[in-house]
């Protein structure tokens, strides 16, 4: 038995599709909130529309086995253009809409793509400046006209044009679309995920649909989905987290996938919804959690008296249950009131009521977000898998949940750990190679086996990640440490937006860290002290005090060898568009070492302060200088 | 067609002048800019075409009808909108309702027709709505929607402000200095709805601004004060190149005492 034999041969996201308009045509597909109203579509409509789309790009072009690629927000067009490409046999291309002009270059180029359909007039304007590096390219599709009025560009042409186009063809071939569809198989490759690779180039990771469908059904069995569920879309649907909820799993399940009106208006827009299901990385989660922080600290006393004395009894109840000890009834009744007096309100305000399966995946999260979602009663889960596995290899199970470990594999994944201490995993979900990188590919899957190059280990069943393999460093005495551990349990406190630990070759450990601005800046308020601006609060005395404890308490969990000796904090956050961030949040070390070296030399050069006088680039490209004095704090208690 | 004319505006307050013999023409369809020193008459002269004062002497045509005499309420129903240069919001209220109130000179549903739930008033509301919706979507201001205006940012009330204006449906939109207080990117966003409102709407604009790059990028047409005298009109290019505006601007001793200006 092969594990898509659930889906009765109806193995690719088209037939899938096709499927579900059969059985519950008037069923809600998708919502988007437009014009202020949640605007259904039909699973009917849906259908309609792909098909529409799907026949008009067949006209500019669109042939079995090319590309299509896709840049924009969250839409209900985004989705149609991918299944509108894969019902003719192609394949669709995410691309990060936030990403620089460079990298969406590159993608657009490397993934031969002929058609791009772009949002907005941001996103045409992008590729339409570019349009000469990108020889390729031939249309242009964009969805929203907004500005666009007055473009008369040839390669120009609308989606809804498109459209009308495929409706031309419907009227005298219109069995055409349903024939098309009925031509892909399971094996046929649906998408290209390019992932953010922390170094070099991103790298084209071909997924067919038997992964991605593979993956979205093992993931059922131990996470399961209804079809009258909701979930809302709004992470990038170029990720391969969103690609499992928004197409694999809701294709396969038939839940609605909801679209926010505006990436501003999204944790509104959550609310409104309360979805069944969430998947987001930990910054959403944290997020959450900060925002309760903040309001906490701005609400009435008796409100803040309520939570003070009721958020403990949710933390004793999560550990209780974490540790696997039974509920007494006293437990239960004082949960049970707490939930009526507080958590209730408190999960009706994040729009988590009605939640039943939340996840989160693609970094560790801390162990006290996961007490205060534990506590106020979400069931949060840990993650873990790459986009060369379809996204998934590892989750937890409702009744065994660890912070420290990642979870179990799924049914039909196997992970084991090599001699080297590399985690692999095997699955019918693992990818069918990097495109046009037959080296990296041959390198990444050996025997069948999928090589992550996290390092790890497995603890009764339970794998548990400790950091990439090639990121695990050496102090000059040879002592091993993980950065990444480090630096993750450094960014669990609320106060620590980002952490770059180094040590590499060294004598001893120092952290560069970035404040988090919102919650320093309201505790700051709150102690009187005065600030301007980030970097003027970032050098206060009483605010690296403040960091200072916090470090100590995280140098307590660590072996004496690898605690943090000296940090310090940095004059601006981290940013992907300074290239020091790749676009799914994760710190290119070598960047930042690279462009705070006089820092780092400070450091390791025993000075008590660093002077600075660095130019920032705003967005707008416009720069800004910034002269300042950066002390450098060493841990009054001796380290190492 | 000039959409505006205004010919020979003098307008005094007991002594002082605040504008002289001031002739303009707005073209239908462009943007057109005021520019000039601090008191140069650049707010009187959208006070005088909205209808705040009254010039003393001269005419002010609206599509080709003298409009001097009528109060702003009555301009108003022939199509001019406006906003403030110290925003003129109801601050108490929601963005959504500030916006409906926009929507007033559109209203023809009775009080007791308008009392009911159902029947003429309620299909009047929900057309309004829809209206008040897609200038919601025009300039982004979605997430804010159920927001009271007094908690916005600054630049946040300024796009409701124009929003309030858009729920006009204005054929002239008078805009006192939009970007005024703005960072750079509230000024890329608001320029990029001046110009969205000028051409997916067709509506003609006359605006005072002071950050002379958006007017460059901005305007077809530039009128330039000083002392309530107009010392120049013409493209951007035209304007830039005016010795006199020149002189106006940076305070050229030279010219200003032999006078030759033009």
């Amino acid at each position: 038995m092969t594990p898509l034999d659930a889906l009765g041969g109806e193995d690719t996201f088209p037939k899938l599709l096709v499927r579900n308009a059969r059985r519950h045509p008037a069923r809600t597909a998708l919502r988007e909130k437009d014009l202020g109203i949640w605007q259904p579509l039909s699973w009917q409509g849906y259908l309609d529309a792909v098909r529409e789309l799907s026949l008009g790009l067949r006209e500019l072009g669109l042939q079995r086995g090319h590309k299509l690629a896709i840049v924009g927000g969250n839409r209900p067009e985004w989705v149609m253009s991918e299944l509108a490409a894969q019902a003719m046999g192609a394949a669709s291309v995410g691309v990060y809409q936030d990403s620089t002009l460079h990298e969406v270059a590159f993608v657009l180029d490397h993934c031969d793509a002929e058609i791009v359909v772009a949002e907005d007039q941001e996103q045409a304007d992008k590729i339409l400046d570019m349009l000469e590096r990108l020889p390729k390219v031939r249309h242009v599709v964009y969805t929203d006209p907004r500005g666009l009025r007055g473009y008369r560009h040839p390669a120009l042409i609308s989606f809804e044009a498109v459209r009308e186009k495929g409706r031309a063809v419907l009227a005298h071939q219109p069995r055409l679309f349903e024939e098309e569809v009925a031509k892909g198989s399971a094996d046929d490759l649906a998408i290209i995920s390019y992932t953010s690779g922390t170094t070099g180039f991103p790298k084209g990771a071909m997924l067919s649909f038997r992964n991605l469908l593979a993956m979205a059904l093992a993931l059922h069995e131990v996470d399961p989905k209804r079809s009258g569920d909701e979930f809302v879309s709004f992470l990038p649907l170029a990720w391969i987290g969103e690609q499992m909820m928004s197409l694999s799993s809701a294709l396969a399940l038939g839940f609605t996938v909801n679209f926010p009106e505006a990436p501003e208006t999204t944790m509104e827009n959550v609310r409104e919804i309360g979805p069944h299901v969430m998947f987001a990385p930990p910054r959403v989660w944290e997020g959450m959690v900060s925002s309760v922080q903040v309001r906490i600290m701005d609400t009435t006393p008796f409100k803040r008296f309520m939570y003070e004395r009721l958020m403990p009894l949710g933390y004793a109840v999560a550990d209780r249950r974490f540790s696997g000890k039974p509920l007494g009834v006293g437990w239960r009744l004082l949960y049970w009131l707490s939930h009526l007096l507080l958590f209730r309100a408190l999960k009706d305000r994040l729009g988590l009521s009605r939640l039943r399966t939340a996840s989160t995946g693609g970094a560790a999260l801390g162990p006290d977000v996961f007490r205060f979602f534990h506590g106020i009663g979400v069931p949060l889960k840990q993650i873990y898998g790459q986009t060369e596995i379809a996204g998934i290899s590892c989750i937890h199970r409702e009744d065994d949940i660890r912070f420290h470990t990642v979870g179990e594999p799924i049914p039909g994944t196997e992970v084991s750990i090599s001699d080297a201490g590399e985690i692999l995993s095997r699955s019918p979900s693992v990818f069918l190679g990097y495109y046009k990188n037959e080296v990296a590919s041959r390198e990444v899957v050996r025997e069948g086996w999928l090589h992550s190059g996290d390092a790890g280990h497995l603890e009764d069943g339970h794998l548990v990640v400790i950091d990439r393999l090639k990121d695990v460093m050496r102090l000059s005495d040879g002592t091993r440490f993980s950065p990444q551990f480090i630096e993750n349990r450094l960014k669990f406190s609320p106060y620590v937006k980002e952490a770059v630990v180094i040590g590499q070759d060294r004598p001893y450990l120092c952290a560069l860290l970035c404040i988090d601005m919102g919650i320093v800046g309201k505790w700051a308020e709150k102690q009187k002290i005065g600030y301007t601006t980030y970097a003027d609060l970032s050098s206060r005395t009483e605010v690296y005090d403040l960091v200072e404890k916090e470090v100590e308490q995280v140098n307590g969990t660590l072996p004496l060898a690898a605690r943090v000796r000296k940090f310090v904090l940095l004059y601006k956050e981290l940013d992907a568009d300074d290239d020091e961030l790749t676009r799914t949040r994760k710190v290119k070390r070598n960047v930042v070492e690279e462009r705070y070296g006089d820092v780092i030399a400070a450091v390791y050069g025993e000075r008590q302060a660093v002077e600075i006088d660095a130019t920032i680039k705003f967005q707008d490209g416009k720069t800004a200088r910034v002269q300042a004095k950066l002390p450098v704090r060493e841990l009054l208690r001796k380290v190492a | 067609m000039a959409l505006l004319e205004v010919r020979n505006v003098t307008l005094h307050f007991r002594g002082l002048t605040a504008l002289a013999d001031v002739r303009l023409s707005v073209e239908q369809g462009s943007i057109h800019a005021i520019i000039g020193p601090n008191g140069a008459g650049k707010t009187s002269m959208l006070n005088c075409v909205s209808g705040v004062y009254r010039p003393q002497r001269g005419e002010i045509l609206l599509d080709g009808r003298d409009v001097v005499r009528l109060p702003p309420s009555s301009r108003t129903r022939l199509g001019v909108a406006r906003t403030f240069q110290n925003i003129a919001l109801f601050k108490g209220m929601t963005v959504l309702d500030n916006i409906l109130i926009g929507r007033h000179v559109h209203q023809h549903v009775d009080v007791v027709m308008g009392g009911l739930y159902w029947g003429p008033g309620q299909r009047e509301e929900l057309a309004d709505r829809r209206r008040v919706e897609d200038i919601i979507d025009f300039l982004e201001i979605q997430h804010v929607r159920k927001k009271v205006v007094g908690t916005l940012a600054y630049g946040l009330q300024k796009r409701v402000e124009l929003a309030r204006a858009l729920a006009l449906e204005p054929r002239l939109l008078l805009l006192d200095e939009p970007m005024a207080g703005m960072n750079v990117e509230e000024k890329e966003d608001m320029a990029r709805f001046i110009l969205d409102v000028n051409e997916e709407r067709g509506t003609t604009v006359l605006m005072i601004e002071h950050d002379m790059g958006v007017v460059m990028d901005l305007s077809h047409r530039i009128t330039v004060l000083n002392f309530g005298e107009k010392i120049a009109d013409g493209t951007p290019e035209e304007v830039r190149s005016d010795p006199a505006v020149q002189a106006a601007y940076l305070g050229e001793p030279v010219s200003v005492f032999t006078g030759s200006d033009a």
